[in-house]
């Protein structure tokens, strides 16, 4: 089957569904691939660097599979191919005239921003990837417009505070964010209704407010839903003092198929000192700050910048790209399974089954909810409790039982005869030692001594050496053997111990 | 003044030298020297032996015969210990112990050949005066019985080792009936034995004693041979100093016990490590809990990576910890690991190793194995020490270890390992896991490890594998 790579239509756009890596990845499942001309121009990859990767350059709508990253224009739609598969991010909980639309054609649309949010499909989750490089750029962005230095430093020519920047959101694009603003010197706090995100946000160098609430989050769908209107007077409290503190705000909360909640208020921004920025990371769903302009960078009257882009992952094109080209190959793979370059729609994988809009002119949208495994559902099962550890002996049960022991033992040395006292308290006296001996043994050195222990086990040869020569033939020659074997052992351990040991070295 | 009291004092001697090898040998600073006392003392103790058989009128032809035996002996032995490779110590060790237990059978059969098959002989007539005879009956029994089973218990450990017998444990029904009425059949041979010594009883109950050997060993499965590498020693220890009761010699039960003492304290340490109950251990019951997890579980899919993709993970990492497993052994991939650590650190990447306490096949199996390829032994570290560290880590190499750094063990108590101690790498940021394929490891447990969102899986033999990310690099 033949792959088609849409020239994106809609203006602004960068991105470009395939890049000549992806390229290479998607002939080995067995597919070709046709490139429309310019299709890789905005993201830097020229027509040239495709055909080198084994693409041919014409017309995609006539490929049988057609990649694009926004849903294509009415006209392109119109060209393609009765049976054709069309895979883009169509937003299809946003847009149900683009939904209806499709359902009129005899074709198959697969959206690739509904990939249900399951460990499985993390490969082919763009929205990730996107808000993965969406919360670089707008660490990026802020740090281009904000008027100084991230790190604290000092100088000779004074001392350089550092920059304190507010993440509210901690998903993909807020952990991002998180970790570029860490990295590069700034002191970085995060809120998020949902607790169990503080351990990733510590992991990357920054640090959790929680909003002192009864309400903790346990999604189960892996993204953020509203909040109470008591957890919202709360957070807002916190917000405010923290407006006047930091420097930077950035905002991630979106909550899909919803406006996005105001976090930060307008008094909440004039509270904040001249020079300061907020990326409102939620603009294209009308911003969690109050005067946010969609698609652009406003300055208040109190000297704070709001930057309202929508389109934070197409500044890194390239990147983008290569990271939702890999997402499509990805879905590939899993639609390819014999590798054969034919695509095979499998509407019993929920994966596959998440991502259908319409299957062959059939409307398939909306898909049934998948319980993700972000979070368990259902309490979690009943486990069986572990059997509880064992208590240690307490000191008069460990009295008692030496004790015990020394009477047993008592017992039967008394009883036996004479001559075996001696050897029998040699022998007793023997064991102690050997566990004292090796008890703080150094790991790494367990073979070693077992190898030495093994060595001296061969004292057994005294036996031997003791029988041999007796009169009797049939004993010294048993004895002969025995001396062989444990000559065998005595001398071979010692040699195999030396050759470990001198290995050891210490750099 | 006769030969006896300077041997018994030149035998105290080397058991005080013993000791002092068993010390220093716990330590590095001291390994080579406590080794050189553990010759020394070997020395002492055989020259001490022969002057009492020239004291006691060898026959000439029996001097020749002790001669020619330890020079056999001692040049079969050095020469295997020069040829083995590193990763082949476990058979060695483990049929260097059958050597022990073989030998102790030979003594305590001539012992029996020497005073019970001969009534009126010198000996006999000596031990009666004394009327230790009915002792030495029974010691006689003891020492044979101790030394079959060590003989054929290492004799099937070697087996197991070298892959020449499946590893998998053998599951007779009623196992544990068989163990307990093995000792209880030998316990009704040994008064037997000692009622009317013959030849009858002593050969049943070498039979027995050969036959449990096996049957213990062949119970316990691969995975866990560490520790029965280590319980053999120590009952080859004790072989040794049965022996040294029937013999009334000082120096073999001083020794005897001394190894058999520490080879199961040793054994005890090792089965903590695994979480394992010691007494199950020496029962040969080891092998007996029945996986409980079923396999159907879904853990989704594992992602793949190649060498180069390693190679630049690593080269942008800060810290590297390398946690190897048997597989490394296997794979003799020691010597690129080596390479690529040295590479590493001179690229100022922090390089540690992780080894964990049961990695391998014997204990300290992995640090061998590095001490052999040159690796500075104070950046391999253990469990305990690195475990904390994991999660400060930007990459983990796993290569050939499975089991120990399944993370089941530590977060799902219906698996057939939970609560094995286990290494933490998965909260590292990345992981890398050299594997051959994606079959379970030794315990036959799936690990939900090569599924987790940090987990980058790299196929193949991992010799191969380290020397394509050292080309890479």
């Amino acid at each position: 089957m033949v792959i088609g790579v849409l020239r994106e239509a809609q203006a602004g756009e960068t991105r470009v569904a395939a890049t000549p890596a992806t390229v290479q990845q998607l002939l080995k499942l067995g597919y070709e691939v046709t490139v429309e001309t310019g299709a890789g121009e905005a993201s830097s990859f020229t027509d040239e660097a495709y055909t080198e990767a084994g693409a041919t350059i014409g017309d995609p709508l006539a490929a049988d599979v057609v990649f694009g990253v926004n849903a294509p224009a009415r006209a392109q739609l119109d060209g393609l191919k009765p049976g054709a598969t069309l895979i883009a991010l169509l937003s299809p909980r946003l847009d149900q005239a683009m939904v209806d639309d499709l359902a009129r054609r005899p074709i198959t649309a697969l959206s690739m921003d509904a990939v249900p949010r399951i460990s499985r499909a993390q490969s082919l989750d763009v929205l990730s990837s996107m808000a993965n490089i969406a919360g670089y750029r707008a660490v990026v962005e802020a740090a281009h417009t904000y008027g100084r230095f991230f790190t604290g430093q000092v100088t000779a020519a004074g001392k350089v505070n550092p920059a304190k920047i507010l993440v509210a959101g901690v998903g993909v694009a807020g952990l991002a964010a998180i970790g570029a603003a860490g990295s590069m010197g700034a002191i970085v706090y995060a809120t998020d209704p949902r607790p169990e995100v503080a351990d990733q946000v510590k992991s990357l160098g920054g640090e959790y407010l929680s909003v002192e609430s009864e309400e903790a989050q346990v999604s189960a769908t892996g993204y953020a839903k509203e909040m109470s209107d008591d957890y919202n007077t709360r957070a807002a409290k916190l917000y405010a003092e923290l407006a006047t503190d930091v420097d930077i705000i950035i905002t991630t909360a979106l909550i899909p198929g919803r406006p996005a909640p105001t976090l930060i208020t307008a008094e909440m921004v004039a509270s904040m000192k001249p020079g300061s920025v907020i990326v409102d990371m939620a603009a294209q769903n009308g911003g969690n700050v109050e005067g946010t302009v969609k698609g652009e960078a406003v300055v208040t009257e109190g000297g704070v910048t709001i930057l309202g882009f929508t389109d934070l992952a197409g500044r890194l094109p390239a990147q983008a790209s290569q990271l939702y080209g890999t997402n499509l190959v990805n879905l590939m793979k899993l639609m390819t399974p014999e590798k054969d370059g034919v695509l095979v729609l499998d509407s019993e994988d929920v994966v596959q089954r998440g991502i259908t809009v319409v299957d062959d002119g059939e409307l398939a949208w909306p898909p049934p909810e998948v319980q993700v495994s972000a979070a368990p559902t259902a309490p979690p099962k009943e486990v069986a409790p572990p059997p509880p550890p064992k208590e240690p002996m307490s000191d008069t049960t460990r009295l008692g039982f030496v004790l015990a022991a020394a009477a047993l033992f008592f017992g039967l040395v008394a009883i036996s005869p004479e001559v075996l006292v001696p050897r029998l308290t040699v022998f007793a006296l023997a064991i102690v030692i050997g566990y004292y001996v090796i008890g703080h043994v150094h790991h790494a050195l367990h073979t070693p001594l077992m190898s030495v222990t093994n060595a001296i086990s061969g004292i057994i040869v005294v036996g031997g050496l003791l029988q041999i020569g007796h009169s009797n033939d049939t004993i010294t020659a048993v004895a002969f053997v025995a001396i062989l074997f444990a000559s065998i052992n005595v001398f071979g351990g010692f040699a195999v111990t030396r050759r470990m040991l001198a290995m050891f070295s210490r750099s | 003044m006769t030969v006896t009291v300077p041997a018994q004092a030149a035998y105290l001697v080397a058991a005080l030298l013993f000791i002092a090898a068993l010390a220093g040998l716990s330590k590095h600073e001291t390994a080579k020297v406590g080794l050189r006392y553990g010759m020394a003392g070997m020395a002492v103790a055989l020259i001490a032996t022969v002057w009492l058989a020239i004291d006691a009128d060898i026959k000439d032809i029996g001097l020749v015969l002790l001669l020619v035996a330890v020079v056999i002996g001692a040049a079969i032995g050095i020469w295997r210990a020069r040829i083995v490779e590193m990763t082949g110590m476990p058979e060695l060790i483990a049929l260097l112990h059958s050597f022990v237990g073989m030998a102790a059978v030979l003594v305590g059969w001539n012992g029996f050949l020497l005073v019970e098959n001969d009534k009126n002989g010198e000996e006999a007539l000596h031990l009666d005066v004394l009327g230790t005879l009915g002792i030495h009956h029974a010691e006689v029994m003891i020492g044979v019985f101790i030394g079959a089973v060590t003989f054929t218990g290492s004799i099937v450990a070697y087996l197991k080792l070298s892959g020449k017998i499946d590893s998998k444990p053998l599951m007779l029904p009623g196992k544990n009936l068989i163990n307990v009425g093995s000792l209880v059949v030998f316990a009704g041979l040994t008064v037997w034995f000692c009622a009317s010594p013959g030849i009858v009883p002593l050969i049943l109950a070498t039979i027995l004693a050969l036959a449990l050997g096996w049957h213990l060993v062949a119970s316990i499965g691969g995975g866990d041979m560490p520790v029965v590498v280590s319980m053999l020693n120590s009952y080859s220890g004790w072989a040794a100093a049965a022996s040294g009761f029937l013999l009334e010699n000082d120096a073999l039960i001083i020794t005897g016990a001394l190894v058999g003492s520490s080879g199961a304290y040793l054994s005890y340490i090792m089965c903590q490590a695994m979480n394992r109950s010691f007494i199950s251990v020496i029962a040969g019951g080891f092998g007996i809990e029945a996986p409980a997890g079923d396999g159907d579980t879904d853990y989704g899919e594992h992602r793949e990576v190649d060498a180069e993709g390693a190679a630049e993970l690593l080269k942008s990492a800060k810290s590297v910890i390398i946690t190897p497993g048997y597989g490394m052994a296997v794979a003799q991939a020691q010597h690129g690991v080596a390479d690529l650590t040295r590479k590493l650190r001179d690229a100022g990447v922090e390089v540690r190793f992780g080894i964990h306490p049961v990695a391998g096949r014997l204990p300290g199996h992995m640090n061998v194995l590095l001490a052999e390829a040159k690796v500075p032994y104070d950046i391999v570290l253990e469990m305990d020490e690195i475990n904390d560290d994991f999660a400060e880590t930007s990459v983990v190499l796993v290569i050939g270890a499975n089991d120990t750094v399944n993370p089941a063990a530590a977060d799902d108590p219906s698996s057939p390992i939970a609560g094995m101690p286990v290494l933490h790498v998965w909260e590292s940021e990345n992981v890398i896991v050299f594997k051959r394929s994606m079959a379970s490891g030794y315990a036959g447990v799936q690990n939900p490890l090569f599924f987790r969102e940090n987990t980058q899986m790299l196929f193949g033999d991992a010799k191969d594998r380290v020397e394509d990310i050292l080309k890479a690099l």
